[in-house]
């Protein structure tokens, strides 16, 4: 696994306070991690300051997933 | 019209975690004010404050763990959690559980503060100025709004009946149990959460009151003492934080359920200075009127009241102009009355403060002891006259107890309760 990865779960893990376990690539934030709307909005400024990237809100709004949101890192930074 | 009874009580002091813990070491005469350790104060001229003592639950010390998850309370400012640990012991000392959705629907929350997230919008500014608004969190809004605290106390326990707020500076707590107690009147609700809260306490706080010179700055070497209402040496407040929360109920929904009473709300007064932003005049005549005002509606005489817990924040014209108003007052009366200012054992809590006493008053009248006002060594020449039951705390059986608070902008609010019989 991607050191990427898990520095997304571990923010993930910390911002929804949820188990380690339950943080799989298919688990969608407010599905199955209990976040609401504006979980969502802070789980992407904390990605955005771990990872220096920016993270436009049209390409926020479709990060879903911890996978999409691994993805979007994976493109958007240098390797 | 309705009559209205307390059922519950819950408090998180300088002096601590729990109404009991607070009483005993109140009556003791212990003092809540220290030196501030969490936040630089190298440069602020008030070094002091009423801080609540953080530390494990068992110990009488403030874990907002219990009360919040770890993860929520960054959604939250500090003012929302102590207002959630005093609402929680006071819901569940009352024994009220709502037992279906009528229920839940007759019981509100009216839970104020004077001031609100003044750290976190303090800190919000800072980051919106450094790293621009990209960075600033979507619960910098919610984690800062004064209502969210009735909110929260909704929320978190189902309660759907009227969710309300007060904002009226230092009277705030009062004002929200007298509202409260009105809303039960009129038949709004069947049970109110009520009180106030306030954690202020922070440098643009302490920053902001020594810069309208109100607080006490000539005790930082000796931080217990700086609080000390009507003594001669008296030179500003202490700023405290906290929380006090109250379960008001209607008389015949608490005994059909066999709650214990533990005093009937009888009295509530305002009124308006309209004078100043933050004197009071020096006839104290807001502060006669609203406690005038409490006591028309109590129907009972200034003989009736035993004590009186005083806004007495410890500056040098409040303590006198307000001293000057119940003497004026009550007339013959003083005599037999009781007056203190808790203040001088956990600094001025402002938007808590009204909520807080009524509940220290409350506990004089079921304990039949008045507690003391701290550091009053020499009496200033104005509050000669009065028992303002100097250092040491005293039995004495109070049948209803007053409790003052005025507020910035000229705003004052009065409370009577009275034993339950």
């Amino acid at each position: 696994m991607s050191d990427i990865a898990e520095r997304v779960k571990k923010i993930v893990v910390e911002h929804l306070g949820v188990e380690e376990a339950k943080v799989t690539e298919n688990a969608s934030f407010i599905d199955d991690l209990g976040a609401d709307s504006l979980d969502t909005v802070e789980l992407v400024m904390a990605f955005e300051e771990e990872f220096g990237v920016e993270i436009p809100d049209d390409a926020a709004e479709k990060i879903l997933t911890v996978k999409d949101a691994i993805d979007f890192i994976k493109a958007n930074t240098a390797a | 019209m309705r009559r209205v009874v307390v059922t519950g009580i819950g408090m998180v002091t300088p002096l601590g975690v729990g109404v009991q813990n607070n009483w005993t070491r109140l009556i003791e005469g212990e003092s809540g004010i220290r030196g501030i350790q969490s936040f630089d104060v190298s440069d602020l001229p008030a070094k002091i404050a009423g801080q609540v003592p953080r530390g494990e639950t068992s110990s009488g010390l403030f874990n907002p763990d219990d009360y919040v998850p770890p993860k929520d309370q960054r959604k939250m400012d500090e003012f929302i959690v102590l207002a959630m640990a005093a609402a929680k012991e006071s819901i569940a000392d009352s024994g009220w559980v709502p037992p279906d959705d009528e229920a839940r629907e007759r019981t509100g929350v009216l839970v104020g503060s004077g001031i609100g997230g003044l750290p976190s919008i303090a800190d919000g500014a800072v980051t919106l100025h450094e790293k621009g608004p990209r960075r600033i969190s979507p619960f910098f809004i919610p984690q800062s709004l004064i209502n969210l605290a009735s909110g929260h106390i909704s929320i978190a326990h189902g309660f759907k009946g009227p969710n309300h707020s007060v904002v009226t500076a230092c009277s705030t707590g009062a004002h929200a149990i007298g509202d409260a107690a009105r809303l039960i009147m009129w038949d709004d609700a069947d049970v109110m959460i009520a009180g106030g809260t306030e954690a202020a306490v922070s440098r643009l706080g302490i920053a902001g009151f020594a810069a309208a010179r109100a607080l006490s700055t000539n005790f930082n070497d000796r931080p217990s003492a700086a609080s000390r209402p009507y003594d001669r040496d008296r030179d500003g407040f202490v700023m405290g934080e906290g929380a006090g929360v109250v379960v008001l109920e209607e008389l015949e929904h608490a005994k059909r359920r066999g709650a214990k009473i533990y005093a009937e709300v009888v009295g509530y007064g305002m009124s308006g200075d309209a004078y100043h932003i933050t004197s009071p005049p020096d006839d104290g005549n807001g502060a006669f009127r609203s406690m005038r005002a409490a006591l028309k509606r109590a129907g009972i005489g200034t003989d009736g009241i035993d004590y009186i817990n005083a806004h007495g924040t410890s500056t040098p014209l409040g303590d006198e102009i307000e001293l000057g108003a119940v003497k004026r007052l009550f007339g013959a009366d003083i005599g037999t009355v009781s007056m203190s200012s808790t203040k001088s054992a956990i600094g001025h809590l402002l938007g808590a403060a009204g909520a807080v006493e009524a509940i220290y008053c409350i506990k004089a009248i079921t304990d039949g002891v008045v507690p003391p006002t701290l550091n009053l060594e020499n009496p200033s020449e104005g509050c000669l006259g009065v028992d303002l039951v100097p250092k040491t705390s005293k039995e004495k059986r109070v049948r209803a107890a007053l409790s003052n608070s005025f507020g910035f902008g000229g705003t004052n609010a009065s409370l009577i309760f009275r034993e339950f019989a």
